[in-house]
C-alpha cells in the first residue's frame, strides 16, 4: 500500500492505483471529473484533460513537484504524493479551458437532446466552465446518422472520448466503428453504411458520456427527469439481467445499465434486455433507483431551457 | 574549413555504393566493435562523447540507451527515425540519399550497444525514391556480410526493414511512430510506460535520430573523448543544419556546435548572406516549432553575447528572448516578410496533423487557425490577439504529446516579438 | 456456402511482394505491414483505395474491415476517392510559402479551371496541397508520384504541367 494526499486528505491505495481511483477512494468534491477515462475499459483515459491535476511532490523518495499538470486517471500515485485538484486555482482555470475546448464544436442543442439531465458534459460545463462563449467561429456538422435500427450517432454532439471503440472493441467481437480521419476531422463513423448490430453493441450508448449516441427505441421521448428510474431484473441467458428501467407511469420508456456515481456502469447488459424487453411483465422489479451523480436536473435549470430555449 | 564528421565523403562520386564507401574505411567501427568492444563498451563511449539526440530534444544519447530494459530473452527494437517531417528539416532526407550506408554503419553499432537483432527504418512515406536507395544500400551490406546472421563471423545478428509510412508528421513523435509501425492509427501514447520499457509490439524499444546514429562511427572509429572536444560546452559535435527561405545559399551544413548564428547567415561558407541584399528580419533557428525570434535577438541574445549555434546559446534567455536548437530547420526571413501570413502556415500545418485524440490540441489548433485567417484577412482586433494567446497558453503543457507545444510556441513567441503586425490591414492587391 | 470471390485482388507478383513485407515483422503482427501494403493496393488499383480495395487488405492481413478504414483516413498519402492520372502535390507550408508556393497554387488552379483538391473534368490531372516535404532548401517544391520537382516557380510550373498533359494519351 501507499500513501498519497489529494486536497490535504490522506488515503491510502495498492501500488499501481491511479490519482483518479485514489481520488473516487476518498469521494466528493475533491474527485476530478472524467469524461473519457472508464474503468472498465482497458486503454481508456488520457485523451479529454478533464481530469488534470497537479502534483506539487512526486514521491517521498523523490519529492520534486511534477512540471506539468498530468492527467489523474492515467497517472499512477506513488508514495508520498502530494497532490492538488480543488484547491489549485491553476488546476480550475486549466479545466475551464478544457471545457472551453470541448465545448467549441458542441451544438449547445440540449433542449433537444435525449441526454439532457444525464449529460456528464452538461454537467462539466456547469460546475465548471465559464458562462462566455468566446468563439465566434462556425461550428462544425455531420449528418445524424441510424447505425441499424436501434442505435442514432449525433456526431456534433460527440467530444471523442473513444469510449464506445474500447467498449466494442472489448466487450464485443464485432467492431464495425471506429474513429476515423485526423485531428479536427475526427468522427466516430462505419465508414460505409454499415450496421452496428451484435448482443452487446447496445453498451456504447451507456458509456457515451453526451448525447452522441442515443437509444432509438426509447419510446414516447420525454425528458429524463420526467421519468422515474427502477432496478430490476430478469433472468437473462446473455448478460446479468440487472438493468435499470425507467418509467413513465407504469409505462418502460427504457432500459439502460445500472450506472454509478461516477457514470459507469457496473454491468454491461444485453441488446435484448436494452431494446426488446419494454413490458412490465419482463421485469422483476426492486426498488427506486438513486441517481447520485451531481445533475442538474434538480435545478430546474433545463426546464427553463426546454421552455424558452427549444425548438423540438 | 572545419571539421566534418558525417558530410567527410558526402560529394565523393559512387559514395552511396558499398564498394566506394568501404575503400574509403566504411565499416571500420563495425570491425573495431564486434571484435573488440562489448556492447557496454560503446554505450560508454558513446556516453563520454556527450551525442545528444539529433531529432529535436536534444537527450543525451548514451544516457538513453543506458535506460533500456536488457533482461535477456527478451527482443529490443531499435527503431530509425526517418519521419523528418518538421517543416523547415530536411537533413536527414540529405544524408539518407547522399551518405546511406553511413546510417546503416551507425545502425548496426548502435543495435549492438542495446542488443538488439531487429531494427525498423521508419521514413515518411512521401520519400519512397529514399526508401530505394536504403534498401539498395542494405542490401549491399547483407551481400558483404554486414547484416544478417552472425555478423563478421561473431554471435551478432541483426536484420533491418525499412518501413514507410503515409504522411502524419505526428508518426515522428516516438510513441505515434511505434503505432503507426504496429499498422494503427499514429496516437502517441500515454507515458509512462516509456517506450525503452515498453514499446514496439510491447518490447523494450529505443528511438533515434537518422543523424544522431549516423555519429556512433566516428565516435567508435575515434573515441568518445575525442568527439567531446569538438564542439563547445556540453554541445558536444558537429550538427547538420538545414537553412531555407530568403538567404544566398540555402541547403544543409554540418557545422561545429558554437558556430556564430551571424557568421553562419552572413558567411559565405554557409548562407552566403540575405537575398536580394535585403535586410534580416527574423529566424525560426530550429524547424517550425521553435520561437520565432526578430534579427536582433538571434544575432545576440538579451544580454548582448553573441548568439551561438549550440543548444545552451540558443536558448539563453528561456522562451522570453531566446529559443531552441530543436531539429536545426534553420528558416530566415527578409525585411520583407509578413510574419502573420508565415505564422498562419506554422498553425495551418499543426491542426492539419494533430491526431486530434486530446481536446485541447485537436480542438484549440483549429480554433486559432480559424482566427489568424480572420486576423490575415484584416478583420482581427486587439482582443483576438489576446484571445490568441490565451489558447496557445491554455494548449501548451495540457496535451498528451509535445505536438500542442510545438503549435502554441510559434503563435505565443511571434505575438510576443511581433504584435503589432498582427493589426496591419493586407495590402490591397 | 456460398464462395464470394473478391472483386479485387493483387496481381501474383504483388502478392509475393506483400508476403514479403508481412515477413518483417513477428507471428501475429501482421497488421504491422498494413501500411506498406496500403500503398501497394493503392498503386495497383489505379491510385486510390475502394473500400473493396480496402476489405480486400483486410482479408489478406486477416483484420477487421473498420481496421483499415481508421488507418486509411488517418494517413494523408492515401486517395479515398479517384483521382485524375496525374496527381500534382503543391507543398504549401513556411518554408515554400515564403518562396512563393501560393502563386504557384492560385496559378495551377486558375490553369486547370479547379481548386485544390480537385481533378480536371478529363480526368487528367488532380491538384492537391501538401504539408512540407522535407526539402525546402529547394523550395518550392511540387511532388508528382515519387518525384520531387524543386525551386519551382510559376513559369517551370506551367512547363511542367504543359509538357506532361502533352506526355499524356487520353
Ligand atoms: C510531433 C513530433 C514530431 C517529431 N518528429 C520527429 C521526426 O520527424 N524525426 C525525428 O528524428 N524526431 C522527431 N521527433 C522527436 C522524437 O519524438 C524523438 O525525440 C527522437 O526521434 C529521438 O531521437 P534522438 O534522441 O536521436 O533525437 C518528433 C517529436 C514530436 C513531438
Ligand atoms: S460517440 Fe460518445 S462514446 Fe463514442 S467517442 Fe463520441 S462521445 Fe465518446
Ligand atoms: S497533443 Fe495533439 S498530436 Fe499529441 S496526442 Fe494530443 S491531439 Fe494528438
Ligand atoms: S478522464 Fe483523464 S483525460 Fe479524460
Ligand atoms: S515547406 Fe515545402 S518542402 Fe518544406
Amino acid at each position: 500500500m501507499v500513501k498519497v494526499t489529494i486536497d490535504n486528505i490522506d488515503v491510502e491505495v495498492e501500488e499501481g492505483t491511479t490519482i483518479l481511483n485514489a481520488a473516487r477512494k476518498i469521494g466528493g468534491k475533491i474527485v476530478p471529473p472524467a469524461m473519457c477515462y472508464y474503468s472498465k475499459l482497458a486503454g481508456s483515459g488520457g485523451k479529454c484533460r478533464t481530469c488534470l491535476v497537479k502534483v506539487t511532490q512526486g514521491s517521498d523518495k523523490d519529492p520534486r513537484p511534477m512540471p506539468k499538470l498530468v492527467a489523474s486517471c492515467s497517472t499512477p500515485v506513488q508514495n508520498g504524493m502530494i497532490v492538488q485538484n480543488i484547491t489549485s486555482p491553476e488546476v480550475l482555470e486549466t479545466r475551464k479551458a478544457i471545457v472551453e475546448f470541448l465545448l467549441l464544436n458542441h451544438p449547445l442543442d440540449c433542449p433537444v437532446c435525449d441526454q439532457a439531465g444525464e449529460c456528464d458534459l452538461q454537467d462539466l460545463s456547469y460546475n465548471h466552465g465559464s458562462s462566455l462563449t468566446r468563439t465566434e467561429e462556425p461550428r462544425r456538422t455531420f449528418e445524424m446518422i441510424d447505425v441499424g435500427s436501434k442505435i442514432k450517432l449525433h456526431m456534433n454532439r460527440c467530444i471523442l472520448c473513444y469510449r464506445c471503440v474500447y467498449t466494442a472493441d472489448q466487450i464485443t467481437d464485432k467492431r464495425v466503428h471506429g474513429v476515423l480521419e485526423r485531428g479536427d476531422r475526427c468522427e466516430i463513423g462505419t465508414y460505409i453504411k454499415n450496421v452496428i448490430d451484435n448482443d452487446f453493441s447496445g453498451n456504447i450508448i451507456d458509456v457515451c458520456p453526451v448525447g452522441a449516441l442515443t437509444d432509438m427505441t426509447f419510446r414516447f421521448k420525454s425528458r429524463v427527469w420526467f421519468t422515474n428510474p427502477y432496478d430490476a431484473h430478469r433472468a437473462c441467458p446473455k448478460c446479468s439481467g440487472k438493468v435499470v428501467i425507467w418509467l413513465s407511469g407504469n409505462k418502460i420508456l427504457r432500459v439502460t445499465g445500472r450506472k454509478d456515481e461516477y457514470g459507469e456502469v457496473e454491468e454491461f447488459i444485453c441488446n435484448e434486455c436494452r431494446f426488446d424487453k419494454k413490458e412490465m411483465s419482463d421485469w422483476i422489479v426492486e426498488k427506486p433507483r438513486k441517481i447520485k451523480r451531481n445533475s442538474v436536473i434538480s435545478q430546474n435549470h433545463y426546464e427553463l431551457i426546454n421552455k424558452y430555449g427549444s425548438h423540438g | 574549413m572545419s571539421i566534418k564528421i558525417l558530410f567527410e565523403n558526402i560529394d565523393v562520386d559512387g559514395i552511396d555504393s558499398f564498394e566506394v564507401y568501404r575503400k574509403l574505411g566504411g565499416y571500420n567501427s563495425v570491425e573495431k566493435a564486434l571484435k573488440n568492444m562489448s556492447p557496454e563498451d560503446i554505450v560508454e563511449e558513446v556516453k563520454k562523447s556527450g551525442l545528444r539526440g539529433r531529432g529535436g530534444a536534444g537527450f543525451p544519447t548514451g544516457m538513453k540507451w543506458s535506460f533500456i530494459d536488457k533482461a535477456p530473452g527478451k527482443s529490443h527494437y531499435l527503431i530509425y527515425n526517418a519521419d523528418e517531417s518538421e517543416p523547415g528539416t530536411f537533413k536527414d532526407r540529405h544524408l539518407m540519399q547522399y551518405n546511406p550506408h553511413l546510417l546503416i554503419e551507425g545502425l548496426i553499432l548502435s543495435c549492438y550497444a542495446i542488443r538488439s537483432n531487429t531494427s525498423y527504418i521508419y521514413i515518411r512515406g512521401e520519400l519512397m525514391y529514399v526508401m530505394r536507395i536504403l534498401e539498395k544500400a542494405i542490401e549491399e551490406a547483407y551481400a558483404n556480410g554486414f547484416l544478417g546472421k552472425n555478423i563478421l563471423g561473431t554471435d551478432f545478428s541483426l536484420d533491418i526493414y525499412c518501413h514507410p509510412g503515409a504522411a502524419a508528421y505526428i508518426c515522428g513523435e516516438e510513441t505515434g511512430l511505434i503505432e503507426s509501425l504496429e499498422g494503427k492509427r499514429g496516437n502517441p501514447r500515454l507515458k509512462p510506460p516509456f517506450p525503452a520499457l515498453n514499446g514496439l509490439f510491447g518490447f523494450p524499444t529505443i528511438i533515434n535520430n537518422v543523424e544522431t546514429l549516423a555519429t556512433v562511427p566516428w565516435i567508435i572509429n575515434n573515441g568518445g573523448e575525442q568527439y567531446a572536444k569538438i564542439g563547445i560546452g556540453k554541445s558536444t559535435g558537429t550538427k547538420l543544419i538545414s537553412a531555407c527561405g530568403h538567404i544566398n545559399k540555402p541547403g544543409v551544413y554540418e557545422i561545429e556546435l558554437g558556430l556564430s548564428v551571424e557568421e553562419f547567415i552572413y558567411s559565405d561558407e554557409y548562407c552566403g548572406g540575405i537575398k536580394n541584399g535585403k535586410k534580416l528580419k527574423a529566424v525560426v533557428a530550429g524547424g517550425s516549432s521553435v520561437p520565432i525570434l526578430p534579427a536582433e535577438l538571434i544575432l545576440k541574445t538579451a544580454k548582448g553575447e553573441p548568439r551561438l549555434l549550440s543548444y545552451e546559446s540558443l536558448s539563453e534567455g528561456g522562451f522570453e528572448t531566446g529559443t531552441m536548437l530543436g531539429s536545426g530547420g534553420f528558416i530566415v526571413m527578409d525585411e520583407d516578410t509578413s510574419i502573420v501570413k508565415n505564422l498562419l502556415t506554422f498553425t495551418r500545418f499543426y491542426r492539419h496533423e494533430s491526431c486530434g485524440q486530446c481536446s485541447p490540441c485537436r480542438e484549440g489548433t483549429a480554433w486559432m487557425e480559424k482566427i489568424l485567417n480572420r486576423i490575415v484577412e484584416g478583420k482581427g482586433n486587439e482582443k483576438d490577439i489576446d484571445l490568441l494567446m490565451d489558447i496557445a497558453n491554455n494548449i501548451e503543457g495540457n496535451t498528451i504529446c509535445p505536438l500542442g507545444d510545438a503549435a502554441a510556441w510559434p503563435v505565443q513567441s511571434a505575438i510576443k516579438h511581433f504584435r503589432d503586425e498582427f493589426l496591419i490591414k493586407p495590402e490591397i492587391v | 456456402m456460398k464462395f464470394m470471390e473478391p472483386k479485387v485482388s493483387f496481381s501474383e507478383e504483388t502478392l509475393k511482394l506483400s508476403e514479403k513485407i508481412i515477413s518483417h515483422y513477428p507471428e501475429g503482427r501482421q497488421k504491422s505491414a498494413l501500411i506498406p501494403i496500403l500503398h501497394l493496393a493503392q498503386a495497383e488499383f489505379g491510385g486510390w483505395l475502394s473500400v473493396e480495395a480496402m476489405d480486400y487488405v483486410a482479408g489478406l492481413l486477416k483484420l477487421k474491415p473498420i481496421e483499415i478504414y481508421e488507418v486509411a483516413t488517418f494517413y494523408t498519402m492515401y486517395n479515398l476517392k479517384p483521382t485524375g492520372k496525374c496527381v500534382i502535390e503543391v507543398c504549401r507550408t513556411g518554408p515554400c510559402w515564403l518562396m512563393g508556393a501560393e502563386k504557384i497554387i492560385e496559378h495551377l488552379e486558375k490553369k486547370l479551371g479547379i481548386k485544390a483538391g480537385e481533378t480536371t473534368t478529363d480526368g487528367k490531372f488532380t491538384l492537391k496541397v501538401t504539408e512540407c516535404l522535407a526539402a525546402c532548401g529547394n523550395s518550392p517544391v511540387i511532388q508528382i508520384g515519387e518525384k520531387y520537382y524543386v525551386n519551382m516557380d510559376v513559369e517551370k510550373a506551367d512547363n511542367l504541367i504543359q509538357n506532361l498533359n502533352e506526355g499524356m494519351r487520353v
